[in-house]
């Protein structure tokens, strides 16, 4: 029941040309900015918005193929999907909302409840079957929403946004019992978000989608640890600068030179963590061999640190205690030092 | 809420504002200099039977007496005795039936006895060409036609009530109308076969409607009183519109609409 | 019914809302102060009141469920179709509103009447006429107030999330059922004060019912039109029977809210 999806959607200033595939089992994840062309994507997979060129397929079954004139309206489409806001029918109740898709394909009313209950117990909601979908939490309500996406046995699984609307600490316990379901579901699933930690933590492998068009694919470790555009850089935490390798120093296309641990050769990417950059009042003695001046632009807690953004010669972003953020009397203009240990700096082919 | 409410609040309104629009409005600033030329503004009620003829008058009294505005409130005579009942500022009041004028006569708001001035009689209205083949009273007992008759609370309707009586007819109408034009109208359109209906409304209809001369009917005739109100603003452009009326001139013109003249 | 126990109304906002409550309740106030009670009984007992009483609530009600039929979907296609020339169709479902109803009543005569493009038909080939009967009055205000059905179903439609509708979709629904077992519930305070609405606006209708249907005891003389004609002679009587329209009315209303609005609306 492999996915292999090619498709084009002209979406007035933005088109939104894509190509995927995704085997049985495996779950891909869409990562992106929002208007990057994500949700569209998932319209046109769920069969909501026609694709104005391309093809989708789901094992053996075309869903669309506009070359041929075909299109399958999206209640034929043997698949479930997920809203950020779970979208359950307000006037119906859990169990009832669970059951919709199994009675609207022909089953009768006791099995579709009775199947609707066995899914309810399986994400671990089953006394709340005969609530109202606006007395459930926003974490039952996505489990809800989940159960009534996989009670009918589909191809093919879309997710869009799921666990966005969530708050923190829900988040957690609904992503971990996502994950235990989304091992167990035979068919395919696309996972839409802007979370790189969603994407980490769900899908075997992460397509990166800008301005309509992938722009990095790969496995989830591979995405975060070398990041191909500025927005995946930001999304897991660090400063990419591209540059020419030259040696075991790369010159900067920005302007600048790093050094590094590793020999490099031409077309590069430099990426450096935020916690491996040091910042000093005045130009440090002894050992770096990368040490920048720079001015603080920004400065935001980020956990027990604090995350500064710095602009100057080499743009980085440095993680420093609040302690030391206090000590060094930084504000936003102030004039700092950089350095970056050689070995902390990561070096890839561009 | 709507027509059911409008109709009610329509009435409490009116009944409302009349108590204290007794003096409001007509603004008939009466001329100063004595009984000389009329002029100001002359209002005057009449029924909606006299709509044809007496804006005619009016604009002869106006080229008469240059400075006179005469204004016409034209509808259903009990209406406008309600209205006139409740004090609204009218100087003249013409009546196409005796019992609407004496409402306003009883109440002692009409100035001297009530003239009549002119009579109408019914006459069986149908649609050109006389599809239903109907050529006298007796047809309008027929069940298998579609028969118009006036509304028993209004006049036509009880002139309408005494002539079948008169004649010892059951009528058999598929409406009772809320006012003699809609009667017509329904001719008009061909959507009944007949109605009974006054003279001068068949002559005003014109060629999309013939009239049936109805013997039984003379047995209701319709007297038109006309009467200067006691309370009238400008009483003396009552007066000569009343004369106006009554002339030779005016006679005439009732005449050309179907009207008797007495 | 919940009541805000927060005591400042802001004074631009309950001065206006003072007068409206004035505006729109001291003419009842009116009626029932004016109404000669003596002649409440009487009229009550009247064979003719009851007549008329129940010819107006029996057409109004045909006349809305009427509406429902034809004017709930009529409300989907304006809000939901991608169809061009819906902005038209929008202005000509309001046309009956701006109409007087006089006029649509002759309008109703040039399509339905013996003579009309329809009715002509009708008439002929199947002896059928509409004019002076109750299906006319049913007709006429069906024409007078569907359009406040429509109105106020295509609203809640709009306001409706039309994501629920994608998610039917993707649970297998086509767009009937879709239609039927999600959009329907989701509208149905919606669809619901867009009844009651026409219901009082078919209750109350005069001129269309007056000029389409005319006015016949116990077959199209509904409360209305009795009310207009004891007017022409008897201003007491026709207050007593405004006032048993409006008492009927209201009494309805309220029994529908308690039984079925405020579970509609919750």
């Amino acid at each position: 029941m492999s996915l292999a999806a090619s498709v084009r959607v002209d979406r007035g200033p933005l088109t939104v040309e894509l190509d995927l595939e995704v085997a049985d089992g495996e779950v891909l994840a869409v990562l992106g900015p929002n208007g990057a062309g994500k949700s569209t994507l998932l319209r046109v997979l769920a069969g909501l918005l026609p694709p104005d060129d391309g093809r989708v397929a789901v094992g053996a079954e075309t869903w669309d193929d506009v070359p041929a004139g075909v299109r399958v309206p999206a209640h034929e489409r043997r698949l479930g999907m997920v809203f950020q806001d779970h979208l359950l029918f307000p006037h119906l109740s859990v169990t009832d909302n669970v059951a919709f898709g199994l009675r609207t394909r022909g089953r009768g009313k006791p099995a579709a409840r009775a199947a609707a209950r066995d899914w309810l117990a399986r994400v671990g909601i089953a006394e709340l079957g005969d609530r109202r979908p606006g007395r459930l939490s926003g974490g039952q309500a996505q489990r809800a929403a989940l159960a009534r996406a996989l009670v009918g046995e589909p191809a093919l699984l879309l997710l869009d946004e799921p666990l966005s609307a969530l708050d923190a600490r829900t988040r957690l316990t609904v992503r971990a019992e996502l994950r235990r379901h989304l091992g167990e579901f035979p068919g395919s699933t696309v996972l839409v978000t802007h979370d790189p930690v969603d994407a980490m933590a769900l899908a075997d492998r992460v397509v990166v989608v800008e301005a309509g068009r992938v722009v990095q694919a790969g496995t989830p470790a591979d995405v975060s640890r070398h990041p191909r555009t500025d927005y995946v850089a930001r999304l897991v935490g660090l400063a990419l600068l591209p540059g020419t390798g030259e040696g075991t120093t790369v010159r900067l296309d920005g302007g600048g030179r790093v050094a590094v641990a590793e020999e490099a050769a031409g077309p590069v990417f430099v990426a450096v963590r935020p916690e491996s950059v040091a910042l000093w009042p005045a130009r440090p003695e002894g050992s770096p061999r990368n040490v920048w001046p720079a001015r603080l632009v920004s400065a935001t807690p980020h956990g027990s640190t604090v995350r500064c953004e710095l602009d100057g010669e080499v743009p980085l972003l440095a993680d420093v205690t609040a302690a030391a953020f206090a000590e060094l009397g930084l504000a936003p203009g102030t004039p700092v030092w950089a350095s970056v240990k050689a070995s902390d700096v990561a070096v890839y082919a561009r | 809420m709507s027509r059911r409410a409008l109709l009610g609040t329509a009435l409490v309104l009116v009944l409302v504002l009349a108590g204290c629009g007794g003096s409001a409005g007509g603004s008939a600033t009466a001329p100063s200099d004595g009984p000389a030329e009329p002029g100001g503004t002359l209002t005057v009620f009449a029924a909606a039977s006299l709509t044809d003829v007496f804006p005619g008058l009016g604009e002869q009294l106006e080229a008469d007496h240059p400075g006179l505005d005469v204004r016409f409130t034209f509808a259903g005579s009990s209406a406008l005795a309600t209205q006139v009942a409740q004090g609204a500022p009218a100087d003249v009041f013409a009546s196409a039936n005796e019992s609407q004028m004496a409402v306003v006569t009883e109440a002692g708001l009409a100035d001297g006895e009530p003239q009549v001035f002119a009579a109408n009689v019914l006459q069986i209205a149908v649609p050109a060409g006389n599809p239903a083949g109907v050529t006298g009273l007796a047809d309008l007992a027929r069940e298998e036609l579609t028969i118009a008759v006036c509304a028993p609370q209004v006049p036509c309707g009880a002139a309408a009530e005494d002539v079948f009586a008169a004649a010892g007819l059951e009528a058999a109408p598929d409406t009772l109308e809320e006012d003699v034009r809609a009667a017509l109208t329904k001719v008009e359109l061909g959507e009944v076969d007949a109605a009974l209906v006054y003279t001068t409304d068949v002559t005003a209809a014109g060629d999309a409607v013939e009239g049936i001369d109805v013997p039984q009917a003379e047995r209701a005739v319709n007297d038109y009183p006309i009467a200067v109100l006691a309370d009238a603003p400008n009483p003396q452009a009552a007066a000569a519109f009343v004369e106006l009326v009554r002339s030779d001139q005016g006679q005439q013109a009732l005449a050309d609409a179907g009207f008797r003249t007495p | 019914m919940r009541r805000r126990s927060e005591p400042g109304v802001p004074l631009p906002l309950l001065v206006p809302a003072v007068l409206a409550v004035a505006f729109l309740v001291l003419p009842l106030a009116g009626l029932v102060l004016r109404t000669p009670w003596a002649e409440l009984g009487p009229q009550l007992t009247s064979p003719a009141v009851g007549q008329a009483l129940r010819l107006s609530l029996v057409s109004a009600t045909a006349a809305t469920a009427l509406s429902l039929v034809l004017g709930v979907p009529l409300a989907w296609v304006l809000a939901r179709s991608r169809a061009r020339g819906r902005s038209v169709l929008r202005a000509l479902v309001t046309v009956p509103l701006v109409l007087p109803p006089v006029v649509g009543g002759v309008a109703l005569f040039l399509v339905l009447g013996r003579q009309g493009l329809v009715g002509r038909w009708l008439d002929q080939a199947l002896d059928v006429t509409i004019p002076f009967t109750t299906t006319a009055v049913v007709i006429a205000e069906t024409f007078v107030a569907m359009p406040f059905l429509v109105i106020s179903v295509e609203g809640a439609l709009r306001a409706a999330d039309a994501r629920f509708e994608d998610a039917a979709a993707t649970l297998g629904a086509d767009r009937w059922t879709t239609f039927r077992r999600v959009t329907l519930p989701l509208v149905a305070p919606g669809i619901a004060a867009g009844a009651v609405l026409c219901w009082a606006r078919a209750l109350g209708e005069f001129g269309a019912t007056i000029t389409f249907a005319g006015n016949f005891p116990g077959t199209t003389q509904t409360m209305p039109l009795a009310v207009y004609l004891a007017l022409q002679q008897d201003p007491d009587a026709a207050i007593v029977l405004s006032l048993v329209l409006l008492a009927v009315s209201v009494a309805t209303l309220l029994l529908l809210r308690d039984r079925w609005l405020t579970r509609a609306v919750r």
